[in-house]
């Protein structure tokens, strides 16, 4: 787990707002998200590669973090390969499943947008770190601070629990109850660590209290959370990729909008 | 940090003062009259259940409404309601896991600053202050979940002080620390008390820690108030005995080590060959360990936090998979491979019993009753022989009163108890305890030995990974110490 390791990506990339990250990959997927087509995908992938390229990851950590995203938006085209609405010639048949010209290309469409949407979010956020976001989401986004400083400090207690959770499951092995009935015994440890989170939690808010946390007066922010000229350039681009792939799409008659 | 900008400490009265949780018959605190002068060190004692952290949570004002319970009487901080006070009373809670907020070290520091809307440039100057003066001296970018159990109670102390309050209020802060953590804290309590001036309140159980801190010792009883007050040394002289009763570490008053009638000729029931252990199965904390373990002898692991004591024990009862060597327990396979690791779930219970640091992970059962009948009824004893065992096994531990409670809702002590009793239930031959003292005010921890050494007399084999050195001095017949295995990697208390 990376939750609390040094941000990864690099340093241009870091000092980026993460609000600014949030937005990008929402415009993208939105453009992206609107058309049927395979143009509009590959021209936002296209452009998207500068993004990855400078977000700079390791090539490993880059396979690490975006293999879920290859992984479904390959099986999802495999999905509209063999049941995509069918047209054009038929090249395999078998029961309900079938592939034609219209499901390849609907497939190949479905894995393109897949991974559109799905690689830009993904490199953008891992190099996010749960501290300067939350500064963001109450500082930029204006979202009231107790609730975001809230769930990043319990965010912080899920950790706690994947311990707990093992130490449950040791116990239940010394009680001699781990042989049999496994989904009763599951059932059974998940209320065990609902308890002791939520005694955790009380604990938690008693302390965030003492120390004025949800007090009346104002608060104040030790780490500003600013939207710098780079914000605009990333959000600029990120506006850019959007127009592109939907332009492009258009004009050249690729486009396929879904409600249509 | 400098003299001028400490606040001036604060005074706490209390006249008549109570407090009963919502839902609860009896009032955790009534009729209290108490005043706590300016910059006055005070150490707070009394049995479980007197009512300590409800005052000190009263005191900070976040005892919650009257959705949380229902007061009489005032309470006043500085002559001011506790919740207008707030931001003057800093509070230090038990838990060292608990307490962190937020990832960064400095970051941490600097949250309470906030919540009172200290100015930016202010609250770095604090965070730097704060952090110096409790000896914790990391990068402010560091992680906090790198951070030992001392070093985490030390950021939470620096916490309290950034927010320059006129009383700190500590709640049992080295209760869950091993005896190093506990001298830190301690000494930069020491620091910053002197450094401040500000009024402190402590509750803790182990006396001699803090009785050459404080300048006067209150004695609390359970819904009649105050029992005792004044100089240190006189409370403690009057009231020692009364208090060792009920369970408070008076220094002097322990009994001496158990009486112990060893076996004539202990027999090895278990031994390590090579053993090399692991909490996840890539990193290998320590390597070639040879012990044997015999019946009717106590063994105790012992070392500092992050050693691998736990991780030792628990691979030796046959929990946790071993990354080299072999567990050997011949002594006790009767019939099935001899490493523990292979056993089924059903066949450790009449083999090797596992005392777990936190009770309540434990815990399988909506009464005590039914918790004991568990392992018994995994054997499928008749039902008269569970009823016998369980009733037996129950007023050995004096719990037998507590039979239809819920576990969850039992004591510190009480839980100890039970856990222990759930496990001797099924009669196995080795103990395997983990921190077994930990947190336990007096009066469990010499039932706990008084104990383990009759059942060492009647031949079992004890195995206890434990920091508690008095224990050792106690009840172990054999000591393993262990070292961290890299001191140079601060390392979060084990769980």
């Amino acid at each position: 787990m990376t939750l609390f390791a040094p941000p990864v990506g690099s340093r241009s990339v870091n000092k980026i707002n993460p609000v600014s990250k949030l937005i990008v990959s929402a415009v993208i997927s939105l453009a992206v998200l609107l058309s049927l087509d395979w143009v509009s995908a590959t021209v936002a992938l296209a452009l998207e590669c500068v993004l990855i390229v400078w977000v700079r990851l390791s090539p490993r950590q880059l396979v690490l973090s975006t293999s879920p995203v290859w992984i479904a938006a390959i099986l999802s085209g495999f999905t509209i390969l063999l049941y995509g609405r069918p047209s054009g010639q038929v090249y395999f048949h078998f029961f309900v499943a079938q592939v034609t010209d219209g499901s390849i290309e609907l497939a190949i469409a479905t894995v393109l947008r897949g991974l559109a949407i799905g690689l830009p979010a993904v490199v953008l956020f891992v190099t996010i770190d749960p501290t300067d976001f939350a500064d963001g989401l109450a500082q930029v986004m204006k979202l009231p601070a107790r609730f975001v400083l809230g769930a990043l400090a319990g965010f912080r207690l899920v950790f706690l629990l994947l311990e707990d959770w093992r130490s449950l499951e040791r116990a239940r092995r010394a009680r001699g109850v781990a042989d049999t009935g496994r989904l009763r015994r599951f059932a059974g440890q998940a209320l065990a660590l609902l308890v002791i989170s939520i005694r955790r939690g009380t604990k938690l808010a008693t302390a965030m209290e003492a120390r004025g946390f949800g007090g009346k007066g104002p608060r104040t922010w030790a780490r500003p959370s600013r939207m710098r000229i780079g914000d605009a350039v990333v959000i600029a681009y990120g506006v850019l990729i959007a127009a592109s792939a939907v332009t492009v799409a258009v004009l050249s008659g690729h486009w396929s909008f879904i409600g249509g | 940090m400098s003299n001028k900008s400490a606040p001036a400490a604060a005074s706490i009265d209390a006249r008549g003062w109570g407090w009963r949780h919502v839902g609860r018959l009896s009032w955790a605190v009534s009729e209290l009259d108490l005043s706590v002068n300016p910059g006055e060190r005070v150490l707070l004692l009394g049995a479980s259940g007197s009512g300590k952290s409800t005052l000190l949570q009263a005191v900070a004002g976040v005892l919650g409404g009257d959705d949380d319970g229902e007061s009489r009487g005032q309470i006043l901080v500085a002559g001011q309601s506790p919740e207008a006070a707030r931001g003057r009373v800093g509070l230090l809670l038990q838990d060292p896991d608990c307490q962190v907020t937020l990832a960064r070290v400095g970051d941490d520091v600097a949250f309470g600053c906030e919540n009172l809307g200290v100015p930016r440039d202010e609250i770095w100057r604090r965070v730097t202050d704060s952090l110096h003066a409790v000896g914790l001296d990391l990068p402010l970018d560091y992680p906090t979940s790198a951070l030992s159990g001392g070093q985490k109670q030390r950021l939470a102390l620096a916490g309290v002080l950034a927010m320059r309050p006129g009383i700190i209020l500590l709640d049992e802060p080295t209760a869950n620390l091993d005896p190093d953590g506990v001298l830190e804290v301690r000494d930069a309590v020491e620091r910053v008390v002197a450094l401040t001036g500000a009024t402190l309140v402590v509750v803790e159980h182990r006396v001699a820690v803090w009785k050459n801190l404080v300048d006067r010792v209150v004695v609390l009883e359970a819904g009649a108030g105050v029992r005792a007050d004044g100089e240190p040394d006189t409370v403690l002289k009057q009231n020692g005995a009364a208090l060792a009763a009920s369970g408070v570490w008076v220094p002097g008053l322990l009994s001496a080590r158990s009486t112990r009638a060893p076996l004539a000729s202990p027999r090895s029931i278990l031994h390590t060959e090579d053993l090399g252990i692991a909490r996840v199965s890539s990193t290998v904390l320590q390597a070639g360990i040879n012990l044997d373990v015999q019946s009717g002898r106590a063994l105790a692991v012992c070392g500092p936090n992050g050693a691998g004591k736990s991780t030792l024990a628990l691979t030796i009862a046959g929990l946790l998979p071993h990354a080299q060597g072999r567990v050997v327990a011949d002594g006790l396979a009767a019939g099935l491979v001899d490493e523990p690791i292979k056993w089924k779930s059903r066949e450790l219970l009449t083999r090797i019993g596992t005392v777990f640091q936190d009770p309540e992970h434990q815990f399988l059962a909506g009464t005590v009753r039914a918790e004991l009948s568990v392992g018994p009824k995994v054997l499928r004893l008749a039902q008269n022989e569970i009823d016998e065992r369980v009733d037996e096994v129950a007023s050995r531990l004096r719990i037998s009163h507590l039979m239809a409670a819920n576990p969850f809702t039992l004591s510190g002590g009480e839980k100890r108890r039970l856990s222990v009793a759930t496990v001797l239930v099924t009669r196995p031959p080795l103990l395997v305890l983990d921190e077994p003292t930990f947190g336990q005010d007096s009066r469990t921890w010499e039932e706990l030995v008084a104990f383990l050494a009759e059942l060492l007399d009647e031949g079992s084999a004890v195995v206890a990974a434990t920091h508690d050195r008095e224990f050792v001095d106690a009840l172990a017949d054999e000591e393993y110490v262990m070292t961290a295995p890299r001191a140079s990697e601060p390392r979060a208390v084990e769980a």
